[in-house]
Formats: C-alpha cells, sequence, structure tokens
C-alpha cells in the first residue's frame, strides 16, 4: 500500500513535467506559426510551470466548481457526513471536506492535492438509492482514492488537460481569423519555414488527444485498487458489491461531468456503449476503450466478488 | 588509520540506524495511544447518547420496564469500566451493545416510534456511533499489529529491548462470539 502511495507521487511529478512539456510545445507551435520568434520559448515555459503550479493548488476548486458542487450541511446530509466520519476513523484520515451535487445519477467522486485538502462529492442521485452499506462502500472507494493520493494525479490531470486542450483551441481561432494577413507578410522564409508552420499546426490538433490519452492511461486501473483497499476499510464486500450493481442498472447521466472530469467520477459519468456493458465481452475496439476512464463495472464486480 | 576510519564510519551508521527505529517506534507507539483514545471518545459519545434514547422511547412504550433498566445498568456498569483494563472494559461495551440491540427490537413494536423523528436521529446517531466504535478498534488493532509486528522482528527487537518498548494489547471484540466451535454428534 505504502509502495502504491510512493508511486503515485512519483508518478504525479512524472506527469506534471510531461504537461509541462506538453503545453511548452504547444506553446512553442503557436511561436512559430505567428512568427514570434525564439523569445516566446521562455516565456511559454513560465506559462506552463505557472499552470502547473495553479493545478496542484487550485484543481480541486476547479473540479468542485465544474460538477457544480455545494457544500453538504444541514440534517438531511447526516448520514453522509457519520459514515464518511467513521471510514476516516478507520482509515487514520482527517476527515474531508464533504459536498453534494443537485443530480438524480448516482455517482460520486473525490479530489484534492493530499488528504489535508481533500474533499469528497455525492450527488443527491446516489444519496438517494443507495442503503447505508451501499453508501458506505462507495463512501471508502472515495477515500481510498484520497489516501492512495490517486486525488492527486487525477485532478492535476482534469486541470491540465484543459489547459492544453484551451491553449490549442485558442491556436486555430487565432490562425483562422488574425493568423492569415501575418503569414504572407513573411511569405519570404522559404521551404523550412512552411514545414515548421505544418509542424506546429499539427501538433496543435494533436496535442489535446495526447494529453487525453495520459489522462486515461493513469485512471483505470487505480479504480480496481480502489475498490479493493475500500473493502480493505470496511471489510465488508457485499456492501460495495451491491452498490455497483445498482450503479450498473442506472443508465441515467450526470449533467455537469465533461470528457475532462469525467476520470474523478466512481463510474464514468458519460454516455458509454451498451453492448459491452450487457455481456461483459469486449466489443468495443481497441481505441475506444484507450479511451475509456473506467473499467467496466462487471469487471469491478468479479474482482471483488473473487475476495 | 584506515581501520580506524571504518570503525568510525560503522558507529555513527549504527547510530544513525537506531535513532531512526527509535523515532519510528516512538511515532506508532504515539498513534496506537491516539487511536486508543479515539475508542474512548466514540464510547463517551455513546454513553452520552443513551438517556436521550431510553427517554424518547419511554414516551411510547412506558410499560417496557426491564428494557430500560437493563441498558440504565448497563451503560453505567460501562462508565465504571472505563478506568480498568481494556478487556474488562470491551466486555462491558459489548453488554451494553447487546441490551442496545433489544431496546431497538422492542422499538420496532411501535410504529407511531418509529415514525418520530428524535427516534429516527437517535437511531441514526447510535448507529453511526457504534460504526465509530468498530472503526476505531479496528484502526487500534491494525496500529498495535503494525507496532507488534515492528518490535518483535529482528532487528527492531534488539532496539525495542534496550529502551524498553512493550507489546501492545488488542482491543478485543465479545470473547463468546470467539470461542472454539463445539460440535456434538
Amino acid at each position: 500500500m505504502y509502495e502504491q502511495i510512493a508511486r503515485n507521487k512519483r508518478r504525479t511529478f512524472v506527469m506534471l513535467a510531461a504537461f509541462v512539456l506538453l503545453i511548452a510545445a504547444v506553446a512553442v507551435a503557436l511561436g512559430v506559426i505567428f512568427k514570434a520568434g525564439v523569445a516566446i520559448v521562455p516565456i511559454a515555459i513560465l506559462i506552463a510551470i505557472a499552470m502547473a503550479w495553479t493545478s496542484y493548488f487550485a484543481s480541486d476548486k476547479i473540479a468542485l466548481a465544474a460538477s457544480r458542487a455545494r457544500p453538504a450541511d444541514g440534517p438531511e446530509y447526516a448520514r453522509y457526513h457519520n459514515l464518511v466520519e467513521g471510514l476516516c476513523i478507520a482509515a487514520g484520515l482527517p476527515k474531508p471536506r464533504l459536498y453534494v451535487v443537485d443530480d438524480p445519477a448516482p455517482n460520486a467522486f473525490a479530489t484534492g492535492r493530499n488528504p489535508q485538502h481533500a474533499a469528497l462529492a455525492v450527488t443527491t442521485g446516489l444519496l438517494e438509492i443507495m442503503n447505508r452499506v451501499e453508501l458506505e462502500g462507495v463512501l471508502a472507494h472515495e477515500l481510498s482514492h484520497v489516501r492512495n493520493y490517486d486525488i492527486l494525479v487525477s485532478t492535476i490531470a482534469v486541470t491540465a488537460v484543459g489547459a492544453v486542450a484551451l491553449m490549442a483551441d485558442l491556436g486555430m481561432r487565432f490562425m483562422w481569423f488574425g493568423g492569415r494577413s501575418n503569414r504572407r507578410d513573411n511569405n519570404d522564409s522559404g521551404g523550412l519555414g512552411i514545414i515548421l508552420v505544418i509542424l506546429a499546426f499539427a501538433l496543435l490538433i494533436l496535442a489535446p488527444f495526447a494529453a487525453q490519452l495520459m489522462q486515461f492511461a493513469m485512471s483505470r486501473r487505480r479504480e480496481l485498487l480502489a475498490d479493493v483497499s475500500g473493502v480493505e476499510l470496511t471489510r465488508y464486500p457485499p456492501g460495495l458489491i451491491s452498490a455497483l450493481k445498482k450503479l450498473q442498472g442506472d443508465q441515467a447521466v450526470v449533467h455537469h461531468a465533461t470528457r475532462a472530469t469525467a476520470q474523478l467520477w466512481i463510474e464514468s459519468p458519460l454516455e458509454r456503449d451498451e453492448k459491452t456493458e450487457a455481456d461483459g465481452s469486449k466489443k468495443s475496439n481497441w481505441l475506444n476503450r484507450k479511451f475509456d476512464t473506467h473499467p467496466p463495472l462487471s469487471e469491478r464486480i468479479a474482482a471483488l466478488e473473487a475476495m | 588509520m584506515f581501520i580506524v576510519i571504518i570503525i568510525v564510519v560503522v558507529l555513527v551508521l549504527l547510530v544513525l540506524f537506531a535513532v531512526v527505529t527509535y523515532n519510528g517506534l516512538v511515532r506508532t507507539r504515539n498513534r496506537i495511544d491516539n487511536a486508543f483514545s479515539q475508542i474512548a471518545v466514540q464510547l463517551k459519545r455513546r454513553h452520552d447518547l443513551i438517556p436521550n434514547l431510553v427517554e424518547t422511547v419511554k414516551g411510547y412504550a412506558a410499560h417496557e420496564k426491564g428494557v430500560f433498566e437493563a441498558v440504565t445498568a448497563a451503560r453505567s456498569n460501562a462508565i465504571n469500566a472505563q478506568s480498568g483494563p481494556p478487556q474488562a472494559q470491551a466486555q462491558a461495551e459489548n453488554a451494553l451493545s447487546g441490551t442496545l440491540k433489544s431496546l431497538f427490537a422492542v422499538a420496532e413494536a411501535y410504529p407511531d416510534l418509529k415514525a418520530n423523528q428524535n427516534f429516527l436521529n437517535l437511531q441514526e446517531e447510535i448507529t453511526s456511533t457504534e460504526d465509530k466504535i468498530a472503526y476505531s478498534r479496528q484502526f487500534y488493532n491494525d496500529s498495535v499489529l503494525g507496532y507488534n509486528n515492528k518490535i518483535q522482528a529482528f532487528p527492531g527487537n534488539i532496539f525495542a529491548g534496550m529502551f524498553n518498548f512493550t507489546a501492545r494489547e488488542y482491543f478485543e471484540g465479545d470473547p463468546g462470539e470467539q470461542g472454539p466451535v463445539t460440535v456434538s454428534f
């Protein structure tokens, strides 16, 4: 377990470095296209580092705001608070801040940069359809993400992917609207210049995909791990199994979930290919599976039932 | 000269190792003490909730006197046992859990009581406090397991002996539940 935590911390730094490089590359590409010269490189790297820094300290707030979560205050959330307090005692963790998302689709996620600055959010739908032990299983899964430092990795991925996508998007727009006249003026730069512009153009298109692939590759295996270490807290596998079965039966889609925040949730909040879910076979093609944020629920249930 | 350097280096390494091990043991021991006080906090919370619960149930089922008396007696027993050894404390608390179960079983027979918001809140509080008691015991026992492993396995056992770290006792559940199963044919 402690090895897993250390590995997650290491991975976070590797990932942050990769994102800084990617953001810098996008900035350089923008520089080439707009003929800004070498001067833009240090500026771009500074911007990239600043973005990584922000995502380290503000990512939880961004993720919570993006999913329209509000603090879980009031007597109707007593059970939610009590269950989390109990699990925190079992895990030896400080109690995270608790949030609710007004949405009928049952789902939950954890975010933050470390256990001292963590937050859990559940949808009102989840609180409604789950009984006590099922809710406890789900919350234990989320707390395991907190304990294993998964939240740091995935929350930073969310903001970094967003930053890369935003920059690439801005670059493309500028090219269509403002870039054209510029390029005509400097048409004498010759063959090398044109190749560079084409390369930069390709990089702008590919960067968001690269960022997302990085994000997904890290998210899936840790879901299975969080299931197992969640059960280690409750010592009661049937709770989480029956919760996952309920999630399997429910087809609702969370409204304020996007591709960027998808991997935060306990089950994929987006619409999915029904065929793969129903019989558990791998009918979806390789590329689709690469872009799945979560392993199929049937696989997760089978893993828990084998315990 | 060369040999002196080697001896010094080895000594320094040994001292460093001793310091690290000692600090690790102190940290784990403090975590156990903290975990133990967590159990006490949760137990006290349950003791505080019980009079409220008894009063609420009395309002609907006044004639179930025996149950109330049993709960009240078990509660004061448990409070008295707090100054005793963990083993006696665990036994008194388990007895209290048993009487609470029969109190909630009695409540099942009174639909008005089961619809009372105050009762429902108390039931939620007591259930979650019992969960927390179980979880704090689990955390305590996990911590004790880690600590005992550290001081009994080599090379921790050398330092543990030198600095007087002794193995801790587990917080056991109901001893009757864990007895050997007797099967008769």
